[in-house]
């Protein structure tokens, strides 16, 4: 029952915010999103409290016939790698609404009621056990995330919208025919845990890798298909940005750890070399790229890329560092990269403005924000005692494990982050006044502090005491990890 | 004839009313004057409510069973119920919508509604059809009617124009089909379709009578895909939406898309069975090309309704992916998942198109034709709610869920794969994919684009009411397809 009013909760007060109508009644519906977005965070709370640590399995199980013509099932369930992601999703949702409260003034209906129905879809995806039901939520979130980038996104939103739209809906579409095989070959069943047990020869379990890798690589994004991300985040609105960014990107990652790896063991790790040589170049390579963005957001976008290349290494060296690490890094980067955002979208509400060239010296006249994008750079960066050390340590550590010189490659993103969050968050802040726009900027207001300061919670907390967040993991991870090692053919 | 007998024939209870029906309204029609024309649309929606119902009753009354009335010419099944129901529904909603847009132009006459109730009783013979005899006189009745209907507006050019091609194809289809009718004839000795079933599956261990047979399929084959639409004969699809007034071009893209599917069904299925491996093949080679051509010939266009007009291309052949997918090697395991995927597919088809259609002729008032793509620009701006329902349909017929669109694209995709078939499913994907372009950019141009003048749409209250039903259906199709899939799949299955 949980996960089911987790996912229609805010799909219902997306529905009503939407259906309240014009404009006219924007202050009304600000508040329905904000109340639909806190009972949505309210009810994924038991989740986390009435979690069973030693159950590798399901849990808050709900099941019933969905579609009796393909055997289809209504079936939710939540194990120690999917739980934590509903809840991250619903507490950023609440954030993304109170981000856009002033922000957003024209169509409010429609920007709330989209990004409400989008995080029930979310929980959605990290919810249904069943196939069809995880590619409706899947598939069913593009469409509001094309509405929000194109409707109130910058100036090149349209390309980007479309962009996005198509790049994952080519993926998504080889998936379903993977799928539909698997059902074929199930002999009529969309139950993920059934096909977890299905019996694969090693040439059709290649072919089923590179169907599914298609449509998750393009989400996390991995390199070569990650050009639709610098486009799409650097022109969505500030809530797009973040929502891309901290859940969004990672559904591919979650779809690895819930499709490739259970279900085809011998391919994941016949081709774990190709997956760990296309992460590290994402890492490196990437890592490289993010270092000449003149854009901000777009600087933050690539470094995504670069620390999702973090979460598939980690998944691809089969050890239990490697895959917690992996799952620790994308809850960190969703409190983080929700930040930077964040912080950007609080520059860019005052300057219009997100070239990093049209800034400098904003602590002068910005004290506040400026040590809260301290942290959060810091954060970025991967520093002790924040929460985006202990991913990236874990990794490095299992990656050390399976072979040195991985290790040392995963290794140069500590010193390249540091590079380019640090440069960055120098000439944005650093230094005389630029300018005389930078001279008249007001400090955060409440609404944007009390955001930010939510953020910096969670992101010191877990740095200093990551343990309520792994321990949730350890028993699904370990039954995942020797499920994978058992070869199935 | 005893009474057992003569009860029987009840079971086209429906064709008889609608025929009685239609004569009255043409005279209650001939008797009211230019203003009474509501006294005609009025009399038309009780005859088409009353077809239901009688249906619905026939539906009931026959459990799921069977039979061959009028010495074994039209027979009565759960198919041919279920696609009567939903062309009922399409007439009737093509009748709503179309009036204000129909009384604009003072094309509201009294032809209008009589071709069109005549045009649903020759669906409704096709649909029923279980001799060839039946099946020309049920299609040649709707094709005229439908002729009629597009050249209308007789002082277009372009209505000419598209009635003339219509007609001169339409009649070389027919041709085709009756050459391939005979064909079958020679070579089983019979016009019953069910006959033909018993003879062919004798008939085809033998070499010469089976390419005698194939010979008159692939004539029937043509002649289908005229019917269906789907290249290498959709010449006249394009050209006959841009060309008919928005309010035919609805009523030729929607109802009729059913007969053929009936009849395809009829013919391939029903009769000839036997020589699937042969058919399949074809379809297989029609559905491809269909895909591909409409899919990427629909990006180049820039007018709306000849944009559908490809996108019907495209999906007359994803369904075709469902109707070659029955047999496998001889074995009919799958068959009824396969056909009541293409069964689902079609009828889906229709509400979305009836509803794309919908929303264009909503738009368009006295004077102005809502037919390019330039003229939703802004919609959302204008028309808030038209607009979200204009884009519940794109994204369904673009397969995106949680849209009907997307389950009807699941069942023929999974009785693809189920066949074997996987590289023409990967093909079906991808053009589908190409053809999610020209979609969005529908959905872009109302949402993220400014209007070029703020002129709200009026259609009036039934037709808005209307209008939103028929979105919301789709929309509730797609969270609970079971409604309609197990009745397609109980239909396939009594077949």
């Amino acid at each position: 029952m949980l996960l089911s009013l987790a996912i229609w909760i805010p799909i219902v007060a997306g529905v009503a915010v939407f259906a309240l109508g014009g404009d006219r009644r924007a202050p009304l519906q600000r508040w329905v999103a904000l109340v639909g977005a806190i009972l949505g965070f309210l009810v994924t709370i038991p989740l986390y409290t009435g979690f069973d640590l030693q159950n590798a399995g399901f849990q808050f199980e709900e099941r019933a016939l969905w579609i009796a013509r393909f055997n289809v099932y209504y079936h939710l369930g939540v194990d120690g790698i999917s739980v934590l992601f509903v809840l991250l999703n619903s507490f950023i949702t609440i954030l993304v609404v109170i981000a856009g409260w002033s922000v957003i003034d024209s169509r409010v209906g429609q920007y709330y009621g989209a990004f409400l129905v989008m995080s029930g879809l979310l929980n959605g995806v990290f919810a249904a056990l069943d196939a069809v039901l995880f590619y409706v939520f899947f598939e069913g979130t593009l469409i509001p995330m094309f509405i929000i980038i194109g409707m109130w996104g910058g100036p090149n939103r349209v390309y980007a919208a479309v962009k996005f739209f198509l790049y994952t809906l080519l993926g998504s579409l080889l998936m379903l025919v993977a799928m539909l095989y698997l059902y074929d070959k199930s002999g009529g069943s969309f139950a993920i845990v059934d096909w977890h047990r299905l019996p694969l020869s090693l040439t059709v379990q290649t072919v089923l890798f590179f169907g599914f890798l298609f449509a998750f690589a393009v989400k996390v994004p991995m390199w070569p298909v990650h050009t639709w991300l610098p486009d799409a985040h650097t022109e969505a609105p500030t809530g797009g940005s973040v929502v891309l960014a901290a859940i969004l990107l990672k559904l591919g990652a979650y779809g690895f750890v819930r499709f490739t790896l259970p279900i085809l063991p011998d391919a994941s790790r016949e081709l774990a070399w190709l997956m760990i040589a296309l992460s590290l170049v994402a890492i490196a390579y990437i890592g490289l790229v993010t270092l000449v963005q003149t854009d901000m957001k777009r600087l933050i976008a690539y470094s995504s890329v670069s620390h999702m290349g973090f979460v598939t290494l980690g998944f691809f060296i089969f050890n239990a560092y490697g895959v917690e690490g992996g799952l620790i890094q994308m809850i960190s980067h969703g409190f983080v990269s929700a930040a930077m955002f964040l912080c950007v979208g609080v520059l860019y509400d005052r300057m219009h403005t997100r070239m990093i060239g049209d800034y400098g010296g904003v602590v002068n006249t910005m004290p506040k924000f400026a040590s809260f994008m301290m942290l959060f750079a810091m954060a970025n960066a991967g520093l002790p005692a924040t929460s985006g050390f202990v991913g990236e340590f874990l990794v490095i550590m299992g990656a050390m494990q399976a072979n040195f010189w991985l290790a040392f490659v995963a290794a140069t993103t500590l010193v390249l982050g540091a590079a380019y969050t640090l440069w960055m968050y120098k000439r944005v802040i650093f230094g005389a006044v630029a300018n005389a726009n930078v001279g008249s900027l007001k400090d955060l207001n409440p609404r944007e502090f009390a955001v930010l300061a939510a953020l910096a919670a969670a992101v010191l907390f877990m740095g200093v005491y990551p343990l309520p967040f792994t321990e949730v993991m350890h028993a699904s991870v370990n039954e995942l990890l020797r499920h994978v090692a058992a070869p199935k053919t | 004839m005893s009474t057992i007998a003569f009860l029987s024939h009840l079971r086209a209870l429906p064709e008889m009313w609608l025929l009685v029906a239609t004569c009255v309204v043409m005279v209650i029609d001939v008797y009211s004057k230019d203003e009474q024309r509501r006294l005609t649309l009025y009399a038309a929606q009780f005859t088409l409510l009353v077809c239901f119902l009688l249906t619905a009753y026939v539906l009931f009354e026959s459990e799921g069973t069977r039979q061959l009335i009028f010495s074994g010419m039209f027979v009565s099944d759960v198919m041919g119920h279920l696609l009567k129901l939903v062309s009922y529904v399409a007439v009737s909603a093509a009748l709503l919508y179309s009036r204000q847009y129909m009384l604009d132009r003072s094309l509201l006459r009294g032809e209008f509604v009589t071709l069109l109730l005549f045009a649903l009783l020759g669906m409704m013979v096709m649909i029923s059809a279980a001799s060839f005899l039946t099946l020309f006189l049920g299609l040649e009745l709707m094709s005229l009617c439908l002729y009629a209907l597009v050249a209308l507006n007789r002082d277009s050019a372009l209505s000419t124009e598209a009635a003339m091609k219509y007609f001169v194809l339409g009649a070389l289809s027919s041709g085709l089909l009756l050459y391939g009718m005979s064909m079958i004839y020679g070579a089983t000795g019979t016009l019953n379709i069910y006959e033909v079933a018993a003879h062919a599956g004798r008939l085809v261990d033998t070499e010469s009578d089976r390419t005698f047979l194939v010979f008159g399929l692939v004539f029937l084959v043509a002649g289908l895909a005229f019917k269906v639409g789907v290249v290498p004969f959709h010449m006249w699809i394009p050209d006959v939406y841009h060309g008919a007034p928005t309010a035919v071009t609805l009523i030729v893209g929607t109802a009729p898309k059913l007969a053929a599917f009936a009849m395809a069904m009829r013919l391939l299925v029903n009769g000839l069975l036997d020589l699937a491996q042969d058919w399949q093949q074809m379809l297989a080679l029609l559905a491809v090309l269909s895909m591909a051509l409409g899919n990427i010939t629909a990006i180049a266009q820039t007018n709306l309704k000849r944009m559908l007009a490809y996108s019907t291309i495209a999906h007359m052949g994803f369904m075709l992916l469902g109707l070659l997918s029955g047999v496998v090697d001889g074995n009919r395991l799958n068959a009824a998942d396969a056909y009541s995927g293409a069964l689902f597919y079609v009828i889906v088809y229709v509400l979305m198109s009836l509803g794309a259609f919908g929303v264009l002729l909503y738009c368009s008032r006295a004077g102005f034709e809502c037919e390019n793509l330039e003229d939703v620009k802004g919609l959302n701006r204008t028309n808030p709610w038209t607009a979200f329902i204009m884009l519940l349909l794109m994204f369904s017929l673009a397969g995106i869920p949680p849209t009907a669109g997307f389950y009807a694209k699941l069942a023929v995709l999974s009785a693809a794969v189920n066949a074997g078939q996987i590289w023409l499913a990967v093909a079906a994907v991808i053009f589908s994919l190409i053809g999610a372009f020209y979609y969005l950019r529908v959905v872009k141009l109302m949402y993220f684009d400014d209007p070029k003048e703020a002129t709200r749409a009026r259609g009036g209250l039934g037709f808005g009411v209307a209008l939103s039903a028929n979105g919301l259906a789709i929309l509730l199709f797609g969270l609970l397809p079971s409604l309609l899939m197990n009745a397609c799949l109980e239909a396939i299955k009594a077949l």
